[in-house]
């Protein structure tokens, strides 16, 4: 019964042309966070559908001009009735709860992927309005365009050097915040080689719409090739180029970064955490431009 | 130094074709409202019985009026969102420009929740619950005059920021950074800042007042168990307020402090922590949630037990919901933001817990519907309201537990799916339970009833275009469509946002509907006139005249049991004797009309509308102003008067002679 | 034949519950929601107390607490606040027993303490600012300085309110109104106490230690 449920929302949202979403996971985190979707949703419909149903009955069947039906003026209280009405939405709930807390843990953004292969680190900073993805390994950096090898985990930290941003590729899984001064992480992996779509979901001012980037996973000699160009061509990722890259702009097409100074994405965080003076005591110098 | 602060021509946005012209259509609309009044000569009657009215019932009337002229402006922000969207697809960037774009979604959630949803269930229990309890007024009837018009002058201010300056593009929760000076440096924020600031503490003092009045002035032999749910869900949805909107009001100060003095509570410097107003938001934003939807359960639980013709089934198990909801409110706000990327078991603990508010929640669904079982249900407007919101409030309550798993959440977070999911409770259940409260209390407030087709009319089109506009949203979240983007790549989620469009143009259908509902039903009042008890009515509210006498009840009811008057009516009738007709009345004090509220509003504006400007002294005018209102309110000598035993004796007489024609 | 026992001869079901007596008399109304008032007071206190404690080590590398604090000041400070509400209480007997006199005496005393704690605090905090030590300077400071000078304005608002009382007093006499809110001016005045106390504890002494 609940698998027919499940087929039949499966067959309408392919139909509804449902391609690149969340339904159409191509790594194992995405893949664990539909398979949630689909339980949580199938235990709540298997009580929602009945209750929706009941309701129009029992409100057709009793309404006041149809005299076939019983009239209970003093039917206010049922000890069964209400013991019912409670351990329905209990049972419910305890299961739909337990799929939760057992999911918190299994996809805590922050639990690497158990595998053999040994992950890639790549750190994200969200700019106005672009993404810059650093690969200290490689010591190369990319902006609007991931590329990550295809079976291979990929660790995510990630912060902001403006306003709050949310890194998101719905076909890889879990979205997290990004926040100045802060550092989050995060592991996903791609299964399959493509593109995907990532963008960021907090809404983050006038360029957010753009704030879209391209998901490239590559094979492992496909990336170590693309690691290798990357190396050879563009500028180099210093302060003064981060300097430059900061300045809110929209749209922008993606390039990469021949080399990354050392600890720049940890000066960046340092920056965000204010541990020196503020740079103007009273009134901080608008960064964006007054309309 | 310049006289008017940062105030200039330039403020007003000239440039902007959309804007002036949705200005000036509002300055029509205004003039022609104040010309008609003026031309009427209605000024005196307005001020005397209306605009300084102490009187709950006027109060809970301009509540509601408030609320339904702020439906109109924040539905037209809606219609042009989904109108943009609708077009801005591939490469296109559609008619509205991001800064615009931006401010009407800011607006659109501001105005919706602060000066709709908010004035609506305000309005409905400042009308309703003092009846229902049997008592003559709230316990401090001027200070809610005081409340309703600070509510009516945070709805100006927003207002005004159509036309002067701009409204604020950073979301209706304004999230530093953005928030902040720094990335926000136009007065948008301030807009919004003060407007929260000074209706939230229209709000603020309303709960405490209402708090009051449920737990010290019910009629006697009203106890505890025997209150209407109405009252039951009021009391808890205050109590809510008084502890969830002072969170607010602190954060807010934070985030001016930072803003006018630069602080740095949550900027990007000097060790600001940008979370921190991210949480003391939701502490207040998550209740606040409850303080909208607990009202609404309440109405709905009056009308079917009034329209069955049966008691509420299960009252404790309702009451015990309530203050379970009313508890557990507090307990779930991180679940607004689990990619924070907090530890798995915080998630995984606010992750059920927001689960188990779901549980009490569901027990009123079931009560609702046992209660229609066995009843002889008439199927009018507020039924169809009510059967319509248990139906659409389970589809919304299920989407919400899926948001209340951390993993779909991870998913679904900051997607229309989240959307479509609090526009599927809000408006499935809010929106219905304000538009059931109103045609089930218009007519005790007014003394004839809403036109019966025209509402069923204005029904069918919410119904169905909720469905049209919102299940599309739902699908568009799968597919990974995030929220509050001006336009967009994937031109495989065009389709569904024109259903969506086409969803809101016939709720807008819908609101016509009920536009020409009013005009119907005034126009054609003889016919509509009502007695005291129309629908066969339970509470006590229906004891009295439609509309009742300013005293409420001319002797104070006495209450034997629950549902007092269904009690009282039975017991009537077993006894074959008619009540009342040889009653000797004795004189009732009341409290005088007062411009207190007016002019304290008054002087809120001036102080808001200067603090956003920068105009200092104007500000402190306002500030002493304010100060000055209120020793004249505290140096009054004699705020009462007494209504003679003679006139409340006329007046039975003459609404039992009425009732016997 | 005592009261109690003319009590206990009438039959429980005759006497109504305490919550079926019906509209409870203007002067527990106007106390109880002013109760009520001052519990959402203590709830915009805690909201101010939860942000200090998640900011105060943020000092951005300026003046941490222990460097700042001057603890003799404080518990001046604290005697003033604490004796204050013995003499607030002392004036609230008097208003009971309509005593002009001692009302004035008592609101004199009342000012005078609150007026020297708000002074003594004035002074700490322009004595901070001379110091370089604003609240711009770092979150922590902005915390601070919000919590504790948004108590400051609740004391000044008191003081304010107190010479309002007084000039009502004198002008409208011990008319009902005005008894209540003298009443109400006194659970104010504790409620200030009692959120110094928290100040004190949370701040300042816990303040050292950081």
């Amino acid at each position: 019964m609940r698998y027919r449920i499940l087929a039949l929302i499966l067959l309408g949202v392919t139909l509804g042309g449902c391609s690149e979403g969340v339904l159409d996971p191509k790594g194992p985190i995405a893949a664990a966070e539909r398979l949630i979707l689909f339980n949580s949703l199938g235990i709540m419909l298997a009580i929602v559908i009945p209750t929706i149903l009941a309701t129009l009955a029992v409100a057709f069947w009793f309404r006041a001009s149809n005299l076939r039906a019983a009239y209970l003026p003093d039917f206010e209280y049922s000890g069964r009735l209400e013991l019912l009405v409670w351990s329905i939405p209990a049972m419910t709930v305890l299961l739909v709860g337990g799929v939760a807390w057992v999911g918190a843990h299994d996809l805590d953004p922050r639990k690497p992927i158990s595998s053999s292969v040994t992950p890639v680190t790549v750190q994200v900073v969200s700019l106005d309005w672009k993404w810059l993805f650093i690969y200290p390994e490689q010591g190369i950096a990319s902006v609007n365009k991931l590329v990550v090898p295809v079976g291979t985990p990929v660790s995510f930290e990630l912060t902001s050097s403006s306003v709050m941003n949310s890194f998101h590729v719905p076909q890889l899984g879990s979205q997290i915040y990004t926040m100045s001064g802060m550092v989050t992480r995060l592991h996903l992996q791609a299964d399959h080689p493509g593109t995907y779509p990532g963008r960021s979901t907090m809404f983050s001012g006038d360029g957010f719409s753009d704030m879209r980037f391209t998901v490239d996973a590559m094979t492992d000699s496909g990336f170590a090739q693309w690691a290798r160009q990357a190396r050879q061509t563009g500028p180099a990722l210093d302060t003064q180029a981060l300097a430059d890259l900061a300045k809110p702009s929209k749209a922008v097409a993606p390039f990469t970064y021949r080399t990354v100074a050392a600890d720049l994405f940890s000066g960046i965080v340092d920056a965000g955490m204010g541990t020196q003076e503020p740079s103007l005591p009273i009134c901080s110098t608008p960064q964006r431009a007054e309309p | 130094m310049n006289l008017l602060g940062k105030l200039d021509w330039s403020a007003i946005p000239l440039h902007q074709p959309i804007v002036m012209a949705a200005t000036a259509f509002m300055a029509l609309v205004v003039v022609a409202v104040l010309g008609f009044i003026t031309m009427k000569g209605a000024w005196p009657y307005l001020w005397r019985e209306w605009l300084t009215s102490v009187d709950h019932k006027r109060i809970g009337v301009m509540y509601c009026i408030l609320a339904l002229v702020m439906l109109l402006r924040g539905f037209s922000d809606a219609i042009m969102m989904r109108a943009q969207q609708a077009v801005a697809a591939g490469g296109a960037q559609g008619y509205l420009p991001t800064e615009h774009f931006d401010q009407i979604f800011s607006a659109h959630g501001t105005i919706m929740i602060f000066f709709m949803a908010m004035p609506f269930v305000v309005g409905l229990m400042n009308f309703a619950v003092p009846l229902q309890l049997g008592i003559r007024d709230v316990a401090f009837p001027t200070l809610n005059s005081v409340s309703f018009w600070l509510t009516a002058a945070g709805a100006l201010l927003i207002n005004v920021s159509l036309a002067v300056g701009e409204f604020s593009k950073a979301g209706w929760w304004g999230y530093p950074p953005l928030s902040e000076l720094q990335y926000s440096p136009g007065v948008g924020v301030d807009y919004y800042l003060w407007s929260l600031q000074i209706s939230g503490l229209g709000t603020l003092l309303s709960g405490i007042n209402f708090v009051t009045t449920i737990l010290k002035m019910r009629a006697p032999g009203m106890s505890y168990m025997r209150m209407p749910v109405f009252c039951w869900t009021s009391l808890a949805t205050n109590l809510l307020i008084v502890a969830a909107f002072p969170v607010l009001t602190a954060a807010l100060a934070m985030l001016l402090l930072d803003r006018y003095l630069g602080f740095h509570f949550f900027t990007n410097e000097a060790g600001g922590n940008q979370m921190l107003y991210a949480n003391l938001f939701w502490v207040w934003g998550h209740p606040e949630v409850y303080i909208l939807i607990l009202p609404a359960f309440g109405v709905f639980s009056e009308v079917i037990a009034t329209f069955s013709g049966k008691p509420l089934f299960g009252y404790r198990s309702m009451v015990v919901a309530t203050m379970a909801i009313c508890i557990l409110s507090f307990f779930v706000w991180l679940h607004h933001f689990f990619t924070m990327g907090a530890s798995a078991n915080v998630n995984g603990f606010f992750g059920v817990m927001s689960m188990i508010i779901a549980l009490p929640t569901g027990v009123k669904i079931y009560n609702w519907l046992f209660t229609m079982y066995g009843g002889r249900v008439r199927l009018t407007v507020p039924v169809l309201w009510t059967v319509g919101f248990m139906v659409t409030f389970v589809i919304g309550g299920m989407t919400g537990v899926l948001h209340a798993v951390p993993p779909v959440s991870f998913q679904l977070h900051n997607s229309v799916f989240l959307i479509a999911h609090f526009h599927n409770v809000i408006i499935g259940g809010v929106l219905f339970g304000a538009m059931a409260g109103y045609t089930y209390w218009f007519p005790k407030a007014f003394g004839f009833a809403l036109d019966e087709r025209w509402g069923k009319a204005s029904f069918w089109c919410w119904f169905v275009g909720f469905y049209l506009a919102f299940m599309p949203l739902y699908l568009l979240g799968l597919m990974g469509m995030t929220r509050r983007m001006q336009h967009y790549d994937d031109p495989a989620w065009q389709p569904w946002l024109v259903v969506a469009m086409i969803g809101a143009v016939v709720i807008l259908g819908g609101i016509i509907c009920q536009i020409v509902q009013l005009v119907v039903s005034i126009r054609a009042r003889d016919k509509l006139r009502v007695t005291a008890d129309p629908w066969n009515g339970r509470t006590l509210e229906w004891a009295t005249a439609s509309p009742p006498p300013a005293w409420n009840f001319s002797s104070a009811p006495n209450v034997t049991g629950r549902d007092a008057f269904w009690t009282s009516k039975r017991r009537d009738r077993a006894r074959q004797d008619r009540p009342g007709s040889a009653h000797v009345y004795e004189p009732i004090e009341m409290p005088k009309n007062s411009a207190t509220g007016f002019v304290s509003a008054f002087f809120a504006v001036l102080i808001g509308f200067s603090m956003i400007w920068h105009i200092w002294w104007l500000a402190c005018v306002g500030l002493f102003g304010a100060f000055a209102t209120l020793l004249a309110f505290a140096f009054r000598r004699h705020p009462e008067f007494e209504v003679p035993a003679k006139q409340i004796a006329q007046f039975e007489r003459a609404q039992s002679a009425g009732a016997a024609a | 034949m005592n009261i109690a026992a003319a009590i206990d001869s009438v039959p429980p079901e005759a006497l109504p519950s305490a919550s079926e007596t019906g509209p409870a008399p203007k002067r527990v109304v106007v106390a109880y929601g002013f109760w009520i008032l001052l519990l959402s007071d203590i709830v915009m206190f805690a909201a101010l107390f939860a942000s200090y404690a998640i900011l105060v080590r943020a000092t951005a590398g300026g003046p941490t607490g222990a460097q700042l604090f001057n603890q003799t000041t404080v518990a001046i400070e604290t005697a003033c606040l604490l004796v204050s509400s013995y003499t607030c209480g002392l004036m609230s007997l008097a208003v009971n027993s309509r005593n002009r006199l001692g009302t004035y005496l008592g609101a004199l005393v009342t000012f005078a303490l609150g007026a020297t704690f708000l002074t003594l605090e004035l002074r700490e905090f322009a004595d901070m600012i001379a110091h370089g030590a604003t609240p711009q300077r770092s979150a922590f400071l902005s915390a601070f300085f919000t919590l504790v000078g948004c108590h400051g304005l609740h004391v000044a608002l008191g003081l304010i309110w107190l010479v309002v009382m007084m000039v009502q007093v004198a002008v409208m006499g011990f008319v009902d109104s005005v008894q209540h809110r003298l009443l109400c001016f006194s659970l104010f005045w504790h409620a200030l106490d009692i959120v110094w106390v928290g100040v004190f504890t949370v701040v300042y002494l816990m303040g050292i230690s950081l």
